[in-house]
């Protein structure tokens, strides 16, 4: 006995599997509703859409930090039961019911409307900050065509006599993404103002991202054979390079060592699961539309375990190449620090040059200590250490902005890789932008928030326009501040409980048969165990014990955030400020508003029903009414 | 006289034996007016490293001889104004420069290092070595002056890149203007063939031309009973 929640009505808000196969032959509404040109720029378009900023930055700094090697186990485990299910389940239903996020979710019951608008707000939320990070890509992609890149060297003070003494305290990359890309402010509260390059620069992030929606998938689908296999061939042109270089194994070997012993620690594979979540660019409501575009009878299983099996092997990849690359920075660093440290003995002791190297270093120090330990205390030598350097992991923003382009620059032919790495995390965002803004369009148009009449293009560009003008929030001197802001509290607790609710919805409210017999009907042959566990127990069972703990930990945590203060005590380490009072409100803003709209949209249509249903008893009353009721009843007599 | 005479040449001769002696006090390690300077030969040229010998030596003083006729803009000073002393063998030295007029007068410390800096890079070359490398102890090297473009290079990328988006832009509006423009006339011209274009069925999403051939219509259609 199958487990079904009461559902009056879905047959009527749906198409019978006859009336899809009609769809499918006569094509009578092929201007409606828009159609991929063929299958390859639909694979083209979802894998551009889950393979994101998230896999190069933010994978191989889970993997190297959570045991290496071993991290693999519960990355693929969870891929498999979490992963591969959401995405079939998306897939299948966006084809089956042919519509949008929103209206999938109103179909399959008027109360689950409130899934859809929560999808809704909050891909409008990551479209806002996202083109953001497009627009800090573009800044340094357009200050790469130069000989010299400006964030190799500190710039000059003013009257010449030294360099800027904010830059010589930190480091070039860090002047140069602190103060001149950003112009930090200490705090949130100080906005600073809004810096004109970076206003320069999100224009252009969304003008691009304009002309290749501008006409829906008809132009986003011929965009996709560049924005998606560009950051491939990027990737491996920078992993040869990088295996070129001196240290590079060494890296990879740290990234890949096991350590299985952090298996047994339950934030690996609580973050495992989230990193696998949050790459799938699951409840976003864009993978829904995409497949609805589909024909009816596409294999959608066969396209959620291949983009699965990409997605994985892309995270994996992009980690190896990250790691050739910070392989190359540590070991830099090291010999720079070891030979500093050379220098220094040969100096105070007067050695001739050559008498201490490398290999003999440690002894050298180690019989002079003892022969004359005052002065080696006196010269206060750095430890330097190579799993030191190699472990300063850093993820987000930090890694592309700072780590990687200070190895940029040590490499021979810096603007040439400092192009092609930009131009390549231009490529990834870019497609997972079109995956964001579908699941904003998509929802505004079945609301009827644009007049049909409206062509698509004005739709795109009004929404384009204004998200540019929301975004300029993030442009201010706090901006940095506030994308973290939104990235931590927007895009994550709302995402787990709109795809929970979403296989909640599917399996029992829509009826786990149904939906079997409908993927029959559009693939051949029902789904086998495996799809039936894992969507009525497992990957529920997991959503829910991911946002339990989410919840948990982002709660009781004392919300600090890092701030680059000149001024502060231990600058350059970022210092860390509680956030002020009004924050508060801000966060129940971003992480309530598309929660509540659940539970809100459904009370909401409840409470409306009630009304409409009181009105209808009123009206049957009167005997006219009874007349005209025996009519349509001969009517509908006389039509079977 | 003649005793006179005599008093005189012995106090020469004995000036002139002591003068290296003298001289040789005026450099000192620590001295008020002598720089230190350390060289690092292998760490610029690697394999390429010459040895450092007296002849390199001779070469130093010899160039620092040079700047200071450059700095002074005269032709008095040579090698022997310039003293060195307490050489190491990590090859570091000091030497201060002593006036050519007056050989128990040094030269002042300020004076010394404008000459070295006026000169710096004449110096460096002599020894195929770098400010680095070549280590005036207390004479820091000049910066270089930054170049500064009139135009910032990213603002001349920026305005290629954003000038393609919005031709590109304008170009894909006009062109779905325009094409709906033509769907417009093309349906008002074709008012009286509304009948044509029902027949003729859309098959595989492709309008056919032609004219659907009415001798197979489905007549029963316009048939009303």
């Amino acid at each position: 006995m199958r487990l079904q929640l009461p559902n009056p009505g879905l047959e009527d808000r749906i198409l019978s599997h006859e009336e899809l196969d009609k769809l499918e032959t006569e094509e009578a509404g092929s201007g409606d509703r828009p159609k991929w040109d063929n299958k390859t720029q639909y694979m083209l378009t979802c894998v551009g859409f889950c393979v994101g900023l998230g896999n190069v930055w933010r994978f191989p700094y889970l993997c190297q930090s959570h045991g290496g090697g071993a991290f693999m186990i519960p990355f693929l485990i969870l891929l498999v039961l979490e992963g591969v299910p959401l995405l079939h389940l998306e897939f299948a239903i966006g084809q089956r019911l042919r519509k949008g996020s929103l209206g999938v979710w109103s179909t399959i019951h008027p109360y689950l409307a409130g899934v859809g608008i929560a999808s809704m707000f909050v891909s409008l939320m990551i479209s806002l900050y996202y083109n953001t990070i497009m627009a800090w890509v573009m800044w340094y992609l357009f200050n790469s065509f130069q000989e010299t890149l400006p964030w190799s060297q500190c710039p000059l003070n003013y009257n010449l006599t030294g360099l800027v003494s904010e830059c010589e305290q930190s480091s070039p990359v860090d002047y140069f993404w602190y103060r001149e890309t950003l112009n930090s402010t200490p705090d949130i509260g100080e906005n600073g103002g809004l810096q004109w390059w970076m206003v320069l620069c999100l224009v252009s992030a969304w003008a691009v991202l304009y002309i290749c929606i501008i006409r829906g998938i008809e132009t986003t689908g011929k965009a996709v054979y560049v924005t998606s296999t560009l950051p491939y061939v990027v990737l491996s042109i920078f992993l040869i390079r990088g295996l070129t270089l001196k240290g590079s194994l060494s890296g990879v070997v740290f990234l890949f060592t096991p350590n299985l012993t952090e298996l047994t620690n339950p934030t690996t594979w609580l973050d495992a699961g989230a990193q696998v979540f949050y790459s799938f660019s699951i409840a976003f409501g864009g993978l829904i539309s995409f497949s609805s575009y589909n024909s009816v009878h596409n294999n959608c299983e066969q396209d959620a375990v291949i983009i699965s099996a990409v997605n994985g092997f892309t995270s994996v990849y992009a980690a190896t190449v990250i790691y050739t690359i910070i392989g190359f920075r540590a070991t830099e660093r090291f010999d720079n620090c070891l030979g500093g440290n050379i220098l220094v003995l040969l100096n105070t002791f007067d050695l001739p040059e050559g008498n201490v190297t490398e290999s003999n270093y440690d002894q050298v120090l180690q019989s002079l200590n003892g022969t004359h330990p005052e002065v080696i205390q006196g010269l206060n030598l750095k430890t330097c250490d190579l799993n030191t350097f190699l472990s300063e992991g850093v993820e987000g923003t930090g890694l592309a902005f700072i780590v990687f382009t200070e190895a940029i620059t040590k490499m021979p032919a810096s603007p040439v890789w400092s192009v092609l790495f930009f131009i390549m995390l231009f490529c990834l965002g870019l497609s997972s932008m079109f995956g964001n803004i579908e699941g904003v369009l998509v929802p505004l148009q079945d609301l009827g928030v644009f007049p049909k009449s409206w062509p698509k293009e004005s739709t795109t560009g009004i929404t384009c326009v204004l998200c540019c003008i929301v975004g300029l929030i993030f442009v201010q001197g706090s901006g940095n501040y506030w994308l973290s802001l939104f990235d931590s509290y927007g895009g994550s607790i709302p995402l787990l409980i709109i795809a929970f609710c979403e296989m909640v919805g599917v399996v029992y409210l829509y009826g786990i048969d149904r939906f079997n017999d409908d993927i029959e009907f559009m693939i051949g042959h029902k789904p086998n165990l495996f799809w039936q566990i894992t969507w009525r127990f497992v990957s529920p069972a997991i959503m829910l014990v991911i946002f339990v703990f989410y919840f948990i930990t982002k709660v009781t945590e004392t919300l600090l955030y890092k701030t680059w203060n000149p001024e502060s005590e231990n600058f350059p380490t970022l210092e860390e400020k509680p956030y002020p009072a009004w924050i508060y409100v801000i966060i129940f803003i971003l992480a309530g508003i598309p929660s509540l709209a659940v539970p809100g949209t459904a009370l909401f249509r409840c409470l409306w029903r009630k009304r409409d249903r009181k009105s209808e008893q009123q009206e049957l009353k009167t005997v006219s009414d009874q007349m005209d009721m025996n009519d349509k009843a001969q009517d509908g007599k006389s039509r079977t | 006289m003649r005793c006179l005479r005599m008093l005189v040449r012995i106090l020469v001769l004995l000036y002139l034996a002591g003068a290296p002696a003298l001289a040789q006090t005026l450099c000192q390690p620590n001295a008020s007016n002598g720089y230190r300077v350390r060289i690092s030969i292998k760490t610029a040229l690697g394999n390429q490293a010459y040895e450092w010998n007296e002849n390199e030596m001779f070469l130093f003083r010899a160039t620092m001889a040079f700047a200071m006729r450059r700095y002074y803009k005269t032709e008095t000073y040579n090698v022997d104004n310039i003293i060195v002393c307490n050489q190491t063998r990590r090859v570091s030295f000091w030497f201060v420069v002593i006036s050519p007029e007056n050989p128990t007068m040094l030269i002042p410390k300020a004076d010394v290092e404008k000459a070295v800096s006026m000169s710096r890079h004449r110096i460096n070359n002599a020894f195929l070595l770098t400010d680095r490398t070549l280590e005036f102890l207390g004479i820091y090297p000049t910066l270089a002056e930054p170049v500064n473009p009139d135009t910032p290079p990213w603002l001349i990328v920026f305005g290629v890149v954003i000038g393609a988006v919005f031709a590109g832009i304008i170009a894909l509006l006009v062109s779905s203007l325009l094409q709906k423009r033509r769907k417009e006339k093309g349906m008002m011209e074709d008012g009286q063939d509304e009948e044509d274009r029902q027949m003729k069925g859309v098959e595989n999403g492709i309008n056919l031309d032609g004219i659907y051939n009415r001798g197979f219509t489905d007549d029963d259609r316009f048939t009303k009973l």
